[in-house]
């Protein structure tokens, strides 16, 4: 069981960590901000998403685990509300030109 | 495996450092410096001073990152005439053999310390229990060391006023800031209402830890002025004209109350700040209540900015 559980997380947590290395690559090589943001936001969120997934089966107790997912959904939030108010600007700045 | 995470932590904490004094942009280094501050408290973690950490991501990265990005965008117009006037090779010559000079003493100072380095933890180890309470830090700051932690939250206070008497005659004693209007459907609106019933119970929660674990009044101070400073942000509530009394109150309450106790303390227990016997950890856990608020408000307001709007009618002499 342990090792099914070490399998799981170690392929969720490298799945997770693809998708950082994606979005970076994303937001270094995309041409402007709305892409650049695409990439990043995307990425991050399913790469925090995987990470917190894989790392469930190793913390000890239910009260750190549902603790990680709250941190996960935080993130989602936050990223998400962000890259929105981020992109309303650079629309706007893009509409001004 | 942990010494490349090391590594790596701590080759980014010297890239970023650089980054941030080589930018040409204000904005890029605030940036560089936010960036540095996070990268920072992971090495703190990993020096398993989480405390340090929480204060470094809270205070050092997030509340002086808000202010330094407020200040980079104020100084944004006069960037470019400020980039043409270049110091001259004197200046930028005495200026880097000043920072060599730091870095080098810095350095001698910290590879010359004797191993073991000099400590006081065994002796606080050893009196932690006169205190009551289980965090050494908190020990240290609010028993053993009380002095500094009385003049650190005094130094909030003046900071603040040393940012309120930046404002111009006409909003003095009015609301900090521009007006931000509320867009009851936006995005920003939504976060916040959704995001401060959270962050005022995670800051109550880092508050209330630190009598046992990492945690305490500042990180949760921190945390409690940015709940305050979203919804000023989104428009959900405005700031308070500065010249309220309550207002006033709310930030010297704090510093007052320990004060009151510290002088107490001369009579109760001969010494300024000193606990009687068995009254340590109640007497603590007032003072933290006390610079709670006042810390949570004051720290706020420093983001918040100069008063720029509704000041007291007449002062600016029309």
């Amino acid at each position: 069981m342990s090792l099914v559980l070490d399998l799981l997380s170690f392929v969720a947590i490298t799945a997770g960590a693809v998708f950082f290395l994606a979005g970076t690559l994303g937001l270094l090589r995309f041409p402007d901000a709305l892409t650049r943001l695409h990439a990043l936001t995307k990425a991050d969120n399913l790469g925090v998403g995987l990470i917190v997934l894989g790392l469930l089966p190793q913390v000890s107790g239910w009260a750190n685990g549902l603790k990680m997912i709250v941190i996960w959904l935080l993130v989602l939030l936050a990223s998400a509300v962000a890259s929105q108010l981020i992109a309303r600007v650079a629309h706007r700045e893009s509409a001004a030109e | 495996m942990m010494l490349a995470l090391d590594l790596t932590l701590a080759a980014l904490v010297v890239v970023l450092a650089l980054w941030t004094v080589v930018a040409r942009q204000t904005f890029s280094a605030v940036v560089g410096f936010v960036a540095y501050g996070l990268v920072l408290a992971l090495v703190w973690v990993r020096l398993q001073a989480v405390d340090v950490a929480l204060t470094e991501a809270a205070l050092g990265s997030g509340l002086t990152g808000a202010l330094l990005l407020a200040a980079a965008t104020r100084l944004r117009k006069t960037e470019s005439p400020a980039r043409l006037e270049r110091p001259s090779r004197l200046i930028h010559s005495v200026a880097a053999l000043v920072a060599a000079g730091v870095t080098a003493a810095l350095a001698i100072a910290v590879l010359t310390l004797p191993n073991p380095a000099p400590t006081l933890a065994p002796d606080t180890a050893a009196n932690i229990e006169s205190t009551g309470v289980h965090n050494p830090l908190t020990a240290v700051l609010l028993a053993f060391r009380a002095m500094d932690t009385l003049l650190e939250a005094i130094v909030v206070l003046f900071a603040l006023i040393g940012v309120w008497s930046l404002a111009p005659d006409r909003a003095w004693g009015g609301r900090s800031g521009p007006h931000h209007p509320l867009d009851p459907d936006g995005i920003l609106a939504f976060l916040t209402r959704l995001l401060t019933p959270i962050g005022i119970i995670v800051a109550m929660y880092i508050f209330w830890i630190g009598a046992d674990d990492p945690g305490g009044k500042f990180q949760g101070a921190a945390l409690l002025a940015a709940m305050w400073l979203l919804t000023l942000y989104a428009g959900i509530s405005d700031a308070p004209r500065t010249h309220g009394w309550g207002l006033r109150l709310a930030l010297v309450a704090g510093p007052a109350v320990f004060i009151a106790i510290g002088f107490a303390g001369v009579i109760t227990a001969g010494a300024f700040l000193g606990y009687p016997e068995g009254l340590a950890k109640p007497l603590i856990v007032v003072i933290e209540w006390a610079l709670f608020p006042s810390l949570a408000v004051a720290l706020a307001l420093i983001v918040a900015g100069v008063p720029e709007r509704d000041g007291i009618p007449g002062r600016d002499g029309s």
